[in-house]
C-alpha cells in the first residue's frame, strides 16, 4: 500500500492563508460496501481500541444500536434498520457504519471559528486539531451529517480522524484492518471508486438494479464513500442524507453576514469620528449655565 | 435677560441614583466582554481578541455566562427606565428635527423631559435586541440547551441552532451599532459621562439638552432638605 503522507494542510478553519496546495494525486477514500457488513462491530471496537477511547456501558433499548448515537468517544457507529422492501416483499436488515465523511468541501471546517482547530489535509482527510479547538460546536452545526460531538469532559470536538496517524506509518485505517469481510476497503479515492464500480455491477446481477455509489456531489465528493444496494434511496439506511450539502444557513451566517457585518459596524465607528472631527464636541454653554442658575433659584 | 450672569460654579442636579449608576455599570462592563468575546468567534481577523481572555477557550466560555449577567441587569434597567421611555409626541417633532441633532443646534429642538426620541429609540431597540440575543445565545449554548430541554421541553434541532447562530449573529451586530451611538453621543455630548459616574450633571446640560426634566426636578426637588439641584459655591 502506499504511504500517504497526510500532512500537508490544504485548507486551515478561520484562517486567511492555507500554505500553498501541494499536489493532490494521492487523496485517499474509505470504501464501505453496506451490502457485505455483518454487522459485528469489529470496526466499533478497532476504533476504540486504536483511538484508546472508552464508552460507558450502556442501556439496551430494544435496538442494536450500541452506544444510541455517536458520542465523544464513539466516533464510528453501526446503525441498524429494519426495511421492508415493498417490491419483494423481504425484510432486508441494513446496516450502516455511521461517521465522519471527510468532506471535500467540509461544512465542519467552514463554520469553525478558532484558527487551525479543524484542517483538510491533501489527501482529502478532515482532521480535528485538539490544541486549537474552543470547544463552542459550531462544527456540530456546520456538518451536514450531524458528526462532530462535544466531549463535556475537556470542551473539545472529537470525530473519526479517518486514521491519520495510522496512515502517516504506511497503516490502513483501524476499522478497514478489523473488517473481517473486506465490506470496509482504504486505498486511493480513484482505486476505490473503481473498486465500488466493480461492487456495484456485481450487486445488479444479484438484483440489486438500483445499487451505486454514494459519494454525494453536494459536498464536492467525500472521502468515506459507500456503495448501497438502495443507492436511490440513501435515507433508508438510518436517514443517510439524500442530497447533502452545507445548509444554506450556514453560507449565510458564514458568508454574507460576516462581510456585511464588518462593513457596518466599522462604518458607524468611522461616521462617529467624522462627525466628531467636523462638528466638534456639542458643549454647554455659559449661558445655558446661567439660565439654570436663574431656574434654580425661581428667577425664571 | 444678560449672558454675564456667570458667577460662581454651575448648579448641579442629580440624575442618576447609586442603585442605578451600579446597574448601568454592569450591564456595561458585561456587554463589553460579550461584545470582545463574541466578536472575537465573529470573523477570523478579530480571533487576536480573544487573547485578551487568555484564549479562545476561555472566551467561549466566559461570553454565555457574562450574557447571562448582561440580561439579567438589562431587565433591572429596563423595568427601572421604562415609564420614563414611553413615546410621547415631542418624539416625533424632536426625530424630524435630527438635523439639528446632529449639528447640535438644540435651542431650535422641542424642550425634552428626562430622555429625548433618541435615548429612547436606543432602549427600545435593546429591549427587543437583548431577549432575542439571550434566546439564540441559549440555543448555541450546551447548558443552555439541556436548560430548554429539561425545564421547557424544547428540544432545538440542529437547522434551528443554525438558525440562532444566523441571528445571534445579526441581533449582535444590530446591537453593537445601537451601542456605538449610545457610547458616542456620551462622549459627543459634553457633561453626559458624569451622569453615569457621579451620578449629577450640570444644571446648565439639563437646560440645554432635558429642559422639561431640569424644570419638573427644580420643582420638585429644588427646595427639599437634600435639594437634588444644588447650587454650586
Ligand atoms: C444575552 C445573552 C447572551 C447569551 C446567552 C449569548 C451566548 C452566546 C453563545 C453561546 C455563543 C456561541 C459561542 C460562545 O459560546 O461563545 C455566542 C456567540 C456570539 N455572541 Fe453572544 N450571547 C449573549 C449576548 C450577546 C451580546 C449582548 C452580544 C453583543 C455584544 C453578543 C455577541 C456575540 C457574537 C458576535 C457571537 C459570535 C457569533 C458568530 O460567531 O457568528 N452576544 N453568544
Ligand atoms: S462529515 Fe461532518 S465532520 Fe466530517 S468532514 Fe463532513 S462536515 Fe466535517
Amino acid at each position: 500500500m502506499t504511504t500517504f503522507q497526510p500532512l500537508d494542510v490544504v485548507r486551515r478553519s478561520a484562517s486567511v492563508t492555507t500554505s500553498p496546495a501541494p499536489n493532490r494525486d494521492v487523496e485517499v477514500a474509505k470504501l464501505i460496501d453496506v451490502s457485505k457488513c455483518i454487522g459485528c462491530k469489529a470496526c466499533q471496537s478497532a476504533c476504540l481500541e486504536w483511538n484508546d477511547l472508552k464508552e460507558p456501558v450502556g442501556v439496551n433499548v430494544g435496538v442494536y444500536d450500541n452506544p444510541h448515537d455517536l458520542t465523544p468517544n464513539t466516533w464510528t457507529l453501526m446503525r441498524f434498520t429494519e426495511w421492508e422492501n415493498p417490491t419483494s416483499g423481504n425484510l432486508e436488515w441494513l446496516i450502516r457504519k455511521d461517521g465522519c465523511m471527510h468532506c471535500e468541501d467540509p461544512g465542519c471546517l467552514k463554520a469553525c471559528p478558532a484558527p487551525g482547530a479543524i484542517v483538510q489535509y491533501a489527501n482529502g482527510i478532515v482532521d480535528f486539531q485538539k490544541a486549537n479547538c474552543i470547544g463552542c460546536g459550531y462544527c456540530v452545526k456546520g456538518c451536514p451529517f450531524n458528526i462532530p460531538r462535544i466531549s463535556q469532559v475537556d470542551h473539545k470536538a472529537y470525530k473519526c480522524t479517518l486514521c491519520s496517524d495510522r496512515l502517516a506509518l504506511g497503516q490502513q485505517p483501524a476499522c478497514a484492518k478489523a473488517c473481517p469481510t473486506s465490506a470496509i476497503m482504504f486505498g486511493t479515492k480513484a482505486e476505490m471508486v473503481a473498486q465500488a464500480e466493480k461492487n456495484v455491477s456485481i450487486l445488479k446481477t444479484r438484483g440489486f438494479d438500483k445499487a451505486g455509489l454514494y459519494n454525494p456531489p453536494g459536498v464536492g465528493g467525500t472521502h468515506v464513500m459507500y456503495v448501497l444496494h438502495h443507492a436511490d434511496q440513501p435515507q433508508l439506511y438510518a436517514g443517510l442524507a439524500n442530497n447533502p450539502r452545507i445548509s444554506p444557513i450556514v453560507e449565510m451566517w458564514k458568508g454574507v453576514s460576516k462581510y456585511a457585518g464588518m462593513a457596518v459596524m466599522g462604518l458607524a465607528a468611522l461616521v462617529g469620528v467624522a462627525h466628531y472631527a467636523i462638528k466638534g464636541p456639542n458643549k454647554v454653554s455659559d449661558e445655558d449655565e446661567a439660565q439654570a442658575k436663574r431656574l434654580a433659584e425661581g428667577k425664571s | 435677560m444678560t449672558t454675564q450672569t456667570n458667577t460662581g460654579a454651575p448648579v448641579t442636579v442629580r440624575r442618576y441614583s447609586g442603585s442605578a449608576r451600579l446597574n448601568h455599570w454592569v450591564m456595561a462592563i458585561s456587554f463589553v466582554l460579550l461584545l470582545l468575546s463574541g466578536l472575537s468567534l465573529f470573523h477570523p481577523s478579530l480571533f487576536v481578541l480573544s487573547g485578551l481572555f487568555g484564549g479562545g477557550g476561555t472566551a467561549r466560555w466566559l461570553h454565555p455566562w457574562a450574557g447571562l449577567v448582561f440580561a439579567i441587569s438589562f431587565m433591572g434597567l429596563f423595568f427601572r427606565f421604562f415609564a420614563l421611555n414611553l413615546p410621547e409626541r415631542t418624539d416625533i417633532v424632536w426625530l424630524a428635527k435630527l438635523k439639528h441633532v446632529l449639528t447640535g443646534h438644540d435651542e431650535y429642538l422641542p424642550e425634552v423631559g428626562k430622555y429625548n426620541a433618541g435615548q429612547k429609540l436606543v432602549f427600545w431597540i435593546q429591549a427587543i435586541l437583548v431577549p432575542v440575543m439571550l434566546i439564540t445565545g441559549l440555543c448555541l449554548w450546551a447548558p443552555g440547551l439541556a436548560w430548554m430541554e429539561q425545564t421547557l421541553g424544547f428540544k432545538a434541532s440542529i437547522d434551528q441552532q443554525r438558525l440562532a447562530a444566523l441571528i445571534h449573529a445579526m441581533a449582535a451586530v444590530l446591537a453593537i451599532l445601537v451601542w456605538i451611538v449610545h457610547v458616542y453621543a456620551a462622549i459627543w455630548v459634553r457633561g453626559t459621562i458624569g451622569a453615569m459616574t457621579t451620578g449629577t450633571v450640570t444644571g446648565g446640560w439639563g437646560w440645554r439638552h432635558h429642559r422639561r426634566w431640569l424644570r419638573e426636578e427644580v420643582v420638585a426637588h429644588g427646595t427639599t432638605e437634600h435639594p437634588r439641584v444644588t447650587p454650586g459655591e
